[in-house]
């Protein structure tokens, strides 16, 4: 027992990397380029050089009002940049294949799960093939069998999850998570956590998450990023095998260096 | 089948109490507590209301008032509706009109009156004017407001997955709006018999306020107590309409599921 503890400490002092088979990179998904965004002279972000690639799981960082939410908009072209200029990947030519999520589900409250989740189909496929593909994914989500209910019937957990299906529905190559697991509550996080886990390893697109959730940003990213009064603070690889498992000391060790960063210890 | 006989006796339940006050008013008359030169009994409203049927004169009389009301109903309503429509999605249009019009809406429609007699007369376009301007307002206000208040964040969505703006109207904005659309079309309901009933007392040749107005003269109180029941019925079959309609497509809205 007192052994295998000390062979876990002595995992942090070497290099974790040692049993984490790095994956290969891929081409490029997107690249921030010198990057700024000013609302009404104000300077949310700036400098900003960021460069990801294919099926990488990007998590963002940082106290609130910090500017992460407005990348994740310059990301999905809600926004465009004061300055500077956002490039995208060969395999996303545009906005069209970014898919982004919110903390609040959005789903259409007049429209059951079913048409939902065809929303993310739209302008892709129609009519049956629609419908089939939109079982399909709900069936991913665990939901297969709820695809005839009003959204107002389902737990906020089931929302998240309808919205999770709606965004991947259209295969997108890259999908934002603006604080999707925010509004739920600890359990229920864990487990989308784990279903979000699952379903990235499965479909390989590229994650951008932003999260004010530290654990949750070390549990899900291959590497995570840290701003601070907009500007990248950190920008740290996480070489931890996955499945992860929650609250592992590799976790923690990394958890507690973001943390240092964050509060300037 | 308990169930069925449970929602019928709840729907049962709201006409208890006109039931009630119809025995009691009958009681009175009989008992000869209520003059009948004041107000007549039930029973002797029920006479006049078989002579009239009989005659073909209230079928005659209902029909035409109901062909005002719907045809005034129609036009004012398609005008607010557009008019609507029109500023709930184009900031152009409502700084353009809306000023006037809630100018216009602080008149009291029945106050144009005695204009309308001027202008048309006393024939069919009077009714359908006032019918029609009685109307615009609730549907044009609630389709707007209807429409504001769609939640922007949906709209948001919609733009994110590629809606086109036809779909974005059809899809988010004008369900989101219905809600309100029928929170107006109940309202302008019941100012459509209420601005009828007033210009067909006033000017009118046919119609039920011409029927009642005719009875007055005539003294004949049955008649009269009569319309103002009828018009009571009238009332109460065109919200009926509203809820149904409204039940059936806001299905999906939490206070109309029956589950």
């Amino acid at each position: 027992m007192t052994a295998a503890t000390i062979t876990a400490r002595q995992s942090f002092t070497v290099p974790i990397a040692l049993t984490y088979t790095s994956r290969p990179k891929g081409e490029l998904a997107f690249s921030f380029r010198n990057v700024a965004k000013q609302f009404g002279g104000k300077a949310v972000l700036q400098g900003i050089n960021l460069d990801v690639h294919e099926g990488q799981f990007v998590a963002v960082i940082g106290k609130s009002g910090c500017g992460k939410s407005t990348l994740l908009r310059l990301l999905a072209g809600l926004d465009k940049p004061t300055s500077g200029e956002l490039v995208h990947g060969s395999g996303t030519h545009d906005h069209k294949r970014t898919r982004i999520m919110f903390q609040e589900p959005r789903l259409l409250p007049w429209a059951r799960v079913a048409r939902n989740v065809e929303v993310g189909l739209t302008g892709i496929e129609k009519g049956d093939v629609a419908r089939k593909k939109g079982l399909e994914i709900l069936a991913e989500v665990g939901l297969d069998d709820r695809g005839g209910e009003w959204p107002s019937v389902l737990s906020g957990g089931q929302r998240q999850r309808v919205a999770l299906a709606r965004a991947l529905v259209g295969h997108p190559s890259i999908l934002a998570l603006d604080e999707p697991l925010g509004a739920l509550d600890a359990l229920t996080r864990i487990e989308m956590q784990q279903l979000l886990e699952r379903i990235w390893l499965a479909k390989k697109f590229t994650a951008v998450l932003v999260t004010h959730d530290v654990t949750e940003a070390v549990a899900l990213a291959d590497r995570v990023v840290v701003i601070d009064s907009g500007r990248i603070a950190l920008d740290l690889d996480i070489p931890v095998e996955r499945p992860r498992r929650h609250a592992s000391p590799e976790l923690a060790f990394f958890e507690r260096q973001i943390l240092d960063r964050l509060y300037n210890r | 089948m308990s169930r069925a006989l449970h929602q019928f006796g709840r729907s049962a339940l709201g006409w208890l109490l006109p039931a009630v006050l119809l025995a009691g008013w009958e009681g009175a008359s009989r008992a000869g507590l209520i003059p009948a030169n004041v107000l007549p009994a039930p029973s002797a409203v029920g006479e006049a209301f078989w002579k009239l049927l009989w005659s073909g004169e209230l079928i005659e009389n209902i029909r035409i008032s109901t062909l005002r009301a719907l045809s005034g109903f129609v036009i004012g309503g398609a005008i607010g509706f557009s008019l609507g429509l029109a500023n709930g999605l184009s900031a152009l249009s409502r700084e353009l009109t809306d000023t006037t019009l809630q100018m216009i809406r602080n008149i009291p429609h029945l106050a144009l009156i005695p204009l309308v007699i001027l202008w048309f007369g006393i024939d069919e376009q009077a009714k359908l004017f006032l019918v029609a301007l009685g109307v615009f307002f609730p549907i044009y206000v609630n389709t707007l407001l209807g429409i504001q208040g769609v939640d922007p964040q949906l709209v948001e969505m919609g733009r994110i997955y590629g809606m086109s703006r036809t779909e974005l109207f059809l899809r988010v904005i004008l369900p989101g709006a219905l809600p309100s659309i029928f929170v107006g079309l109940r309202y302008a309901l019941g100012i459509m018999w209420l601005t009828l009933i007033v210009a067909e007392t006033i000017s009118a040749s046919s119609g039920l306020g011409y029927m009642a107005m005719q009875a007055r003269e005539f003294l004949l109180i049955d008649v009269v107590v009569l319309s103002i029941l009828i018009y009571a019925l009238l009332g109460k079959l065109a919200d009926s309409l509203a809820r149904f309609l409204e039940r059936i497509s806001l299905q999906w809205h939490p206070a109309f599921q029956t589950v």
